[in-house]
């Protein structure tokens, strides 16, 4: 086992911070050389322009690192772990520095599609309130797509893998359906769905059905017959048989169709987004092209990273606690 | 004590692939006291374990009558516990969880009753461990508590130490008899235990009765009564003679001479 002693492990977490640290300290001390009427915001009771929301957040990362540092402080492990961030980390300061030079202060880049980081972040200047309101709506939508989707697919799943009938007749359906980009069904779905939110709901929860219902009916089909007759010989009913036995044993494979489809249920709600909701980051995104704020555009694709890489560790959380019966999965 | 099994004129065939008929038994009948352990030994392929799966009622004969406490066998039944080689824990429930599944199935819940049985198979600690988490003996263990925690009339022990090593056998042999001593499971006039195995000194050291099976079709060869008061030791005289006999009967009892081969 690797071991990094105190004085290097402060010395790495401060260099982790550098990076960052030094983006501040360009954004401070490089004038503005391109002509940018720098606009001030009343937030709260503070006035903002966008240098100084962008050095707060820049600022927020540098504390979450060093806080992050000090917990790492106390666990061998996770230092190791956050020493091998460390030069990633750095140079990502570096390169947001470079960006700020040349997009925001130099603005070489081709504007207006390539604005620098300050520019972007003055989205939440401008419009905090609409900006937040189209994220909720998205959240909105995917809570509802994923619920229908994930229930519909894992319930048709469990039917299709227990009852040969079924199968029999739904698996050829499901493999059509299946290899259809659910995004093809939008013109049925806008005209047939009482409203767009519901024809969203039913896209995603096409495109999700394939992946998780095949999975789920896969791992129902692959438990051992050993396991259903002890079930059996201990007293199990059918009902258990399917709920005590055959579900369980299809957990890893419910969870393997779950994170699959998750990817393309974030496909399905953008783009129906994109095309026909009256809310939501890609209906954002749509609206900000139109008017050629590219900066908007990066600002709703950031939100975007940051909601779906909090949503899927959510998920690799909860999966880990399922799944903690696996070899492997446990220390 | 009267029977607590009765197998009668038994028949049951399976056809393979190739649509031969193989005939597992021929006729077979035997009555099961109750309260005794009583073990089936012959070669592989003998069918102990297709009479192991009709008792439990996971297979239907096609022919004869089994008759469990005078009803005939139809289904499985917790009252006739099921223990197989390699245990079949189910591995996305911990110990406490997997010998708790009788139980829970039938909407008995008793945290007591499963800390006992932990308690009496030395697994304490270990309650919220994972099969994959224990050794082969322990997880065996815990195969045989699920099974009697049901304080079933009739235990079917399916060469449950055939994958263990000496050592960790010895062991689980030395449970099962102290099981059957325990007060709670001996209400019903004790739990009757009947042991497929090929492993002779086992069947020795466990049994009141031992039933020598000839291969396809299976019939009885001969049935022994081991009358040597327990604890039994392995190289006592008397346990000896009749581990030489047992051989012998097995020799005769095997289809065709072995070849031999010459190294």
């Amino acid at each position: 086992m690797k071991t990094i002693s105190n004085a290097k492990f402060a010395l790495e977490t401060l260099l982790t911070a550098a990076g960052f640290f030094t983006a501040i300290m360009v954004n401070l001390a490089v004038p503005q050389a391109a002509g940018e009427k720098i606009k001030d915001y009343a937030a709260g009771p503070v006035m903002l322009d966008f240098n100084a929301l962008y050095r707060y957040i820049v600022a927020g990362i540098i504390l979450i690192f060093l806080l992050s540092g000090v917990f790492a402080f106390f666990d061998v492990d996770r230092r190791v772990k956050y020493v091998r961030r460390t030069p990633f980390r750095f140079v990502l300061g570096i390169a947001l520095a470079l960006w700020d030079i040349l997009g925001t202060k130099y603005q070489v880049l081709p504007m207006p599609f390539f604005p620098g980081p300050a520019k972007i972040v003055e989205t939440f200047l401008i419009e905090p309130g609409f900006v937040f309101e189209n994220t909720l709506y998205s959240l909105r939508l995917y809570a509802a797509g994923f619920s229908v989707g994930v229930l519909f697919g894992v319930g048709s799943g469990i039917l299709i893998g227990w009852f040969p009938k079924v199968y029999y007749w739904v698996a050829p359906v499901l493999k059509i359906t299946g290899v259809i980009p659910a995004v093809a069904w939008m013109p049925f779905a806008l005209t047939l769905a009482p409203t767009p939110f519901t024809a969203a709901v039913f896209l995603m929860t096409m495109c999700a059905w394939f992946p998780i219902a095949s999975f789920t009916a896969q791992g129902v089909q692959s438990t051992a017959r050993a396991h259903f007759e002890i079930a059996k010989t201990l007293g199990a009913n059918t009902a258990q048989l399917v709920f005590r036995v055959a579900i369980p044993h299809a957990m890893p494979q419910i969870f393997g169709g779950i994170a699959m489809a998750n990817g393309f249920m974030f496909t399905t709600l953008v783009m129906s987004e994109m095309m026909g909701q009256p809310g939501g980051l890609g209906y954002y995104i749509q609206l900000s092209r139109v008017w050629s704020a590219y900066y908007k555009v990066f600002a709703a694709i950031i939100i975007m990273a940051v909601l779906f890489s909090v949503i899927l560790s959510a998920i690799s959380a909860v999966q880990s606690r399922v799944l903690r019966w696996q070899k492997g999965l446990v220390k | 004590m009267g029977a607590v099994l009765e197998i009668v004129s038994v028949n049951r065939t399976y056809s393979d692939d190739k649509e031969n008929v193989v005939e597992v038994f021929q006729n077979l009948s035997l009555s099961v006291r109750r309260g005794e352990f009583l073990t089936f030994i012959g070669s592989s392929g003998c069918g102990k374990t297709t009479l192991l799966r009709l008792i439990a009622g996971l297979d239907e004969p096609q022919s004869g009558q089994l008759l469990f406490g005078g009803k005939d066998i139809r289904g499985t039944d917790p009252n006739r516990g099921y223990v197989v080689q390699q245990g079949g824990l189910f591995p996305w429930l911990t110990v406490e969880k997997n010998i708790a599944f009788g139980l829970s199935v039938r909407g008995k819940q008793d945290k007591g009753e499963v800390a006992r049985f932990i308690k009496l198979i030395g697994l304490d600690g270990f309650e919220k461990s994972f099969p994959h988490q224990i050794s082969g003996g322990m997880a065996q263990r815990v195969a045989i508590a699920r099974a009697l925690i049901n304080k079933p009339e009739l235990l079917l022990l399916d060469e449950p130490m055939g994958a263990l090593d000496s050592f960790t056998r010895a062991d689980i042999q030395d449970k099962l008899l102290e099981l059957r001593k325990e007060d709670e499971l001996r209400s019903a006039g004790g739990t009757t235990m009947i042991l497929v195995t090929h492993d002779v000194d086992e069947a020795i050291y466990l049994s009141d009765r031992i039933v020598i099976m000839t291969p396809r079709p299976a019939k009885i060869k001969c049935v022994y009564e081991i009358e040597i008061p327990h604890p039994r030791h392995r190289g006592g005289a008397e346990f000896l003679a009749i581990r030489r006999d047992i051989l012998e009967k097995l020799e005769l009892a095997s289809a065709k001479p072995q070849p031999e081969y010459v190294i």
